[in-house]
């Protein structure tokens, strides 16, 4: 039951950071969307993302400050592997799936509805 | 500047003149307050809410399938997508939307309603300039800064040799 | 001699506006004025494959009806005024395409239906044309579309936001005949006063709409209570109550008459999901030939000016922070005598 309690906090808690990015700081989506990105990356660069991860589950996986920190990972790894053409080419690595994921999803989509406004 | 009507005489209003600056701290105090409060409350409920179905997702990964939590985090993610472009399809995402505001844009559901959402609006447009060229109109800043971020990392840890990295296998 | 101070027309022979055709969707259809225009669709499409071929399908069929109204077939247009938000102002041209009529396109975002008639009447008075047609459409999701983000897209409008009309609004203007008459019109001038959210349209518009009251009542020599009303057209929720602030400052003395806005009107505003009121070229358009005009017909109103506002931003022109230039054009439309 907790790991649930925690998932629901912590993704709520993100989410409240982007209404207050929405309604206080006035900006648009794509650019709140970005700053979390960002903001993932960052915090995986010093570390802080994966005891966050380990805490709250899907709390921490599901916002898009997890793609941020995905991407993190994909470049470390192949750097520790590779040496620094890892930084390019491990990049993609993690996050593969989901993005490959929204793209097949969304072509279907557009393939068999149309908007409905 | 007071306009002079070449018939009757000049009413003399008083001209439009406000500078910039004062319309628009004048228009500000008209502007009805957003309930920052009661977005915020809703955005906790949903996300907090798309995240827990999220944490399920996972659980049921790793019962079904035998995962590790890290294993599951791709097929989750994959699920909570499609989830999303259904949502999209139907038309209902935007209405949830426009009460849960960024309780349904920042979980990665966001992400893919955006995607799919500028893929079915442009099918008008053919596949290949409509749906192909604009899927990434609005998710396209969110990969950008995202590699860029992830980039501008690892050159830092190269540069600094930060070599022995927490482990992330598994 | 037609022209009036600086960019006032008086008419001394006023052109009448001998029929009208009105067009709207299913949120207007909801909405106080649905049994006033003459169609009303159930959806957005319009049985039609994309949101601009719905657009088109609107104007088409206000154009047929105005033309039914008037009994008077393509041929006996002169001249069709016409313009709508879209790039390029398809909407019209294809429109006008299908009417085979010569052609004038305008673009005045959602000042076009003042616009176009301003131009109409002028064309009429001065004996250029014997019947003139001036029209204007607008669609709620071309608009999201082209301006804002698709229409699926999760994205939380703010209370400032407006929503746009999805509706066509075409008037058949000629010499003489039965109908109210267009007895001035006034010319807008571009006001910028540096708004630059595209979220909250009735702030950047309301200077306009007073500087052209103002130039209106200054340049005819009328005051205020010549009329019965004095309706903008979609300032809406946050913009109307700018300009009646502005126009007290400014010692204009609205209170001899009434002071309404078509985006307030159009929908219920406390029910219907509309945050501050409606918008777009269709809003002005329908609610002044589909219900001020019956309320002319009826006696309630003998004289309104209808001051169309716009928005003359470009998508690319607010990404690259440009602040959102406006205009309002009015025409003063009065009952028979």
């Amino acid at each position: 039951m907790m790991p649930y309690i925690w998932a629901f906090i912590v993704g709520g808690g993100i989410c409240v950071f982007g209404q207050i990015c929405f309604d206080v700081f006035k900006l648009t989506p794509a650019h709140t969307m970005s700053l979390l990105v960002v903001i993932g990356a960052l915090l995986d660069a010093v570390g802080l993302y994966d005891p966050l991860v380990d805490f709250a589950g899907a709390g921490a996986t599901v916002p898009i400050t997890s793609f941020g920190n995905a991407l993190v990972h994909g470049a470390l790894t192949e750097l520790q592997q590779d040496g620094w053409i890892g930084v390019i080419t491990g990049i993609f690595s993690i996050t593969s799936a989901g993005i490959s994921a929204a793209i097949v999803f969304s072509f279907l989509a557009a393939l068999v509805v149309r908007p409905k406004g | 500047m007071a306009v002079k009507s070449a018939g009757g005489g000049s009413k003399g209003y008083k001209p439009v003149s406000m500078s910039a600056k004062e319309y628009k701290a004048f228009a500000q105090t008209k502007e009805p307050s957003r309930s920052v409060w009661t977005n915020c409350i809703r955005a906790f409920l949903v996300g907090g809410l798309i995240c827990a179905i999220g944490q399920g997702i996972q659980r049921f990964f790793m019962a079904a399938f035998d995962m590790t939590s890290k294993q599951a985090g791709n097929p989750t993610v994959a699920v909570l997508i499609l989830l999303s472009v259904i949502l999209t399809s139907m038309g209902v995402y935007d209405k949830i939307a426009q009460w849960a505001g960024a309780g349904s844009a920042v979980p990665v559901t966001g992400f893919a309603n955006s995607m799919s959402s500028a893929a079915i609006e442009h099918r008008s447009e053919g596949l290949v300039l409509g749906v192909g060229a604009n899927m990434f109109k609005l998710a396209g800043s969110v990969i950008v800064y995202g590699v860029v971020a992830a980039f501008v990392v690892g050159i830092v840890y190269w540069l600094f040799g930060i070599g022995a990295w927490h482990d992330t296998s598994g | 001699m037609i022209l009036q101070g600086n960019r006032s027309w008086v008419f001394q022979n006023p052109p009448v506006i001998l029929a009208t055709g009105t067009v709207v969707g299913p949120d207007e259809g909801q909405g106080p004025l649905a049994a006033e225009f003459d169609l009303v669709h159930p959806d957005l499409e319009i049985g039609q494959p994309s949101w601009e071929k719905s657009e088109r399908a609107l104007l088409e069929q206000a154009s047929d009806i105005a033309l039914q109204h008037a009994n008077l077939k393509q041929g006996d247009i002169n001249f069709f005024v016409g313009g709508d938000l879209l790039n390029q102002i398809i909407s019209s041209t294809f429109a006008a395409r299908t009417l085979g009529v010569p052609y004038l396109g305008v673009f005045g975002a959602c000042s076009t239906s003042m616009e176009s008639l301003a131009l109409a009447s002028l064309i009429v008075a001065s004996g250029a044309g014997k019947h003139v047609m001036a029209g204007t459409s607008s669609h709620n999701c071309t608009v999201e579309k082209q301006f804002r983000y698709p229409t699926e897209y999760g994205s939380q409008k703010p209370p400032t936001a407006q929503y746009t009309v999805t509706g066509a609004g075409v008037s058949v203007v000629g010499e003489k005949g039965e109908g109210p008459v267009i007895t001035a019109a006034t010319i807008g001038k571009i006001m910028d006063l540096g708004i630059t959210d595209p979220f909250n349209m009735g702030a950047a518009m309301a200077p306009a709409a007073v500087d052209t009251i103002q130039s209106h009542l200054e340049e005819t020599g009328r005051s205020p209570g010549y009329y019965d009303a004095i309706v903008t057209g979609d300032l809406a929720g946050v913009g109307h109550p700018i300009a009646t602030d502005m126009l007290k400052r400014n010692g204009v003395p609205m209170q001899q008459t009434q002071f309404l806005d078509c985006g307030l009107l159009i929908y219920d505003v406390d029910k219907q999901k509309v945050q501050a009121g409606g918008s777009g070229c269709a809003c002005s358009a329908v609610v002044t030939y589909g219900h001020l005009l019956k309320r002319i017909a009826k006696g309630e109103l003998k004289k309104i000016l209808v001051v169309a506002t716009g928005a003359l931003l470009s998508p690319l022109s607010y990404q690259q922070g440009e602040t959102i230039p406006c205009i309002a054009h009015a025409v003063s439309i009065e009952a028979p005598s």
